[in-house]
């Protein structure tokens, strides 16, 4: 690549460009902090910031017991999802990079295929299904959908991360002593590292964010997450609307998320093979 | 240290590929052994498979007299040195060639000494806490040498550790590893496909073509007595010239002319089968006849396409017409190095002394050393005057 001198209009330039970006992405952010800052007296009073910012509707969510355990549900769910189908992925992943087996197009097909189904199609058979086994309205009930739909993003991701690791160093690891674990272990999965972490968080927000499963394969607070949840919220009195409350909400289950992507972020240090192999 | 020895060693993949047909070599205990050939004639494969990456199809493997051929890599104590160098990114260098020792549970003490001569010897001390990425290719050579040595194995196995790097770090290089190779004393299996590090490395060559061992010797011995075609045209640059001849009685009637032969070639030659033979003659073998005196051989009057003066030497190319004859070996050859062989007649390739006076487009009168010449056997590629050996002298 040439260097293109940065000039002051180049700077210039750049930084309105940057600037209606990032007032693009973050308008419907503060509106909805706003929101959720706003008074049910001063929702429509046409200010974009409120006036005298209140605290109140965070402070009713949280004293409401249906809220706090959807958000338990949530993490629950999401964590214990994400750890099984990134274990799996990997698995799953590193023997489709590696290793030629019989069966392996048609597993590749298979899973390319899950992950263009339409979700809502399966609603109805899921439905029908988990009622009969006795698993509808639990936490594995929800899992094993998320599962299904994280694998083969799971397995697409990682194995692209594991073709980018050569070979020769699997071989040069067995040539200096180690035993295919080892090799594993000690060369192969730190290689592999900000690949697992890219696939974590991609796997984690998917399975947070999603609100379609939620709210059919759930009837109960037991297994309901945050986003279902959200859609049950109830105003102070029937002819009001909850609205600051589901922005405060809204709010507060993005936090996770922030929090899960910035502390696996640190992690991804691309171009970690560099220098590995020449050519 | 160990001797290595491969006993009727045959690669077959499960696809029915023949990669090694039948091989048997015994590599002495400290030797420099270097495999070379074109593009897929086995040799990584052979390397592959002593050093347990590849599994022996048939016939017996034994390092140190021991049958390893069941054996995993890491319980046979060589170390390999792989073309793309294979460092791992994630490790600064000391750790790149600490890790056999950590691997094989070494106290901290010990690894940092080893760790240490050997980047003293590779000139690598000042880059220890680098990661592989920062190097220069030169320098992850070296660290890749580096971890093969820290290990002390019974032996070496390199496969083209050079071939990455630029022409004139090649050069440099080779006479590194070579003298590491002499101060360790350590048994080494080298592969490459180039000829000139073939010639100035091993102590023996083995020259393979399609899976098969074509000849085994020391360099000059390859260079000298070539068994076949193939060597011939392999070993030596720039190339043997090779060119179709008839048999007539004592006598050789080529496209150069009609060369008489000395005794011992004309003894070899007359035992041919065939009347149709290939004669082989180095460049070296040509002089300007102005220059030579009164030497046996032969003069022959050509005209010269091309002069190339190089200083020390001048090389001198011109066509020689005559019919085409057409050999197995002579278009693996012509594969290899990416020559087109058919054409109008052939090239050839004098190298003359640097008082020559030749010029391009103009006739030129050329001594050929006859006694030197190369008499091949067109269908087998067999060279008909192997046996003869010291003919040069007689």
């Amino acid at each position: 690549m040439t260097a293109v001198p940065i000039t002051p209009q180049r700077r210039i330039g750049w930084s309105v460009a940057n600037a209606i970006v990032l007032v693009y992405a973050f308008v419907p952010i503060i509106w909805i902090i706003s929101l959720s800052l706003k008074g049910d007296d001063t929702l429509n009073d046409g200010n974009f910031l409120p006036l005298n910012p209140d605290t109140t509707a965070y402070s009713d969510i949280f004293r409401n017991s249906d809220f706090i355990r959807a958000l338990v549900n949530s993490i629950g769910i999401c964590l214990i999802a994400t750890g099984i189908a990134l274990t799996l992925a990997t698995m799953a992943a590193y023997a489709i990079a590696r290793l030629e087996f019989p069966g392996k197009r048609a597993i590749v097909a298979t899973s390319l295929l899950i992950s263009m189904f339409p979700q809502i199609a399966l609603v109805t058979p899921l439905f029908k299904i988990e009622t009969a086994i006795g698993i509808f309205d639990t936490w594995p009930g929800l899992i094993l959908p998320y599962i299904t739909f994280a694998l083969p993003l799971g397995i697409y991701t990682l194995s692209a991360f594991f073709r980018e690791i050569p070979w020769e160093l699997e071989k040069a690891a067995q040539m200096d002593g180690a035993t295919p674990y080892q090799a594993f272990r000690r060369v192969i999965a730190p290689l592999a590292l900000p690949g697992v972490f890219t696939t974590a968080i991609l796997v984690f927000i998917a399975c947070w964010n999603d609100f379609l499963f939620a709210i059919s394969l759930t009837s109960t607070n037991s297994a309901r997450t945050v986003p279902a949840a959200m859609s049950y919220f109830t105003g102070a009195t029937t002819f009001e609307k909850p609205t600051a409350a589901i922005a405060a909400a809204a709010v507060v289950i993005t936090i996770p998320i922030v929090l899960f992507v910035l502390f696996f972020q640190r992690r991804i240090v691309a171009g970690l093979t560099s220098g590995a192999v020449k050519g | 240290m160990a001797e290595i020895v491969l006993d009727h060693v045959v690669k077959r993949y499960p696809d029915g590929a023949l990669a090694v047909d039948d091989l048997n070599l015994e590599i002495r205990d400290g030797e420099f052994i270097i495999l070379v050939g074109p593009s897929g004639c086995g040799k990584s494969t052979t390397l592959n498979m002593i050093a347990g990456l590849e599994d022996i199809t048939q016939g017996e493997l034994r390092i140190d007299g021991q049958v390893v051929n069941d054996k995993a890599p890491k319980d046979r104590d060589i170390a390999m040195v792989f073309q793309s160098y294979a460092l791992y990114p994630h490790m600064t260098v000391a750790e790149n060639m600490a890790f056999p020792l950590v691997l094989a549970k070494v106290d901290q003490k010990t690894i940092d000494q080893k760790v240490g001569e050997a980047a003293e010897m590779l000139e690598l001390t000042n880059h220890l806490d680098r990661k592989p990425a920062n190097l220069s290719g030169g320098q992850r050579q070296r660290v890749a040498m580096g971890r093969a040595i820290v290990r002390s194995p019974k032996a070496f196995l390199m496969d083209e550790p050079l071939s990455n790097l630029d022409a004139k770090l090649r050069v440099q290089m080779r006479t590194q590893v070579s003298r590491i190779q002499k101060a360790l004393g350590t048994t080494t299996v080298y592969v490459t496909h180039d000829q000139t590090e073939a010639m100035t490395l091993g102590d023996r060559v083995v020259v393979m073509r399609g899976g098969i061992v074509q000849q085994v010797g020391s360099p000059t011995e390859l260079y000298e007595h070539p068994t076949n075609l193939f060597v011939g045209g392999f070993i030596g640059s720039p190339s043997m010239n090779f060119l179709p001849a008839t048999i007539e009685g004592d006598r050789l009637q080529t496209g150069l002319g009609e060369l008489t032969v000395p005794g011992a070639v004309r003894r070899a030659v007359q035992e041919s089968t065939s009347k149709q033979v290939l004669i082989g003659l180095r460049p070296e073998h040509f002089e300007d006849a102005s220059l030579v005196g009164d030497k046996p051989g032969a003069t022959v009057t050509v005209p010269v396409d091309l002069v190339e003066s190089m200083g020390s030497d001048v090389y001198a190319y011109f066509t020689v017409q005559g019919e085409q004859v057409t050999s197995g070996d002579l278009e693996d050859l012509a594969k290899d190095t990416g020559q087109d062989m058919v054409g109008e007649g052939t090239t050839v390739t004098a190298r003359l002394d640097a008082a020559a006076r030749v010029r391009a487009g103009q006739q030129a009168e050329l001594w050929v050393d006859t006694s030197k010449m190369h008499v091949f056997d067109v269908g087998s590629g067999r060279n008909l005057t192997a046996g003869v050996g010291e003919h040069a002298d007689a």
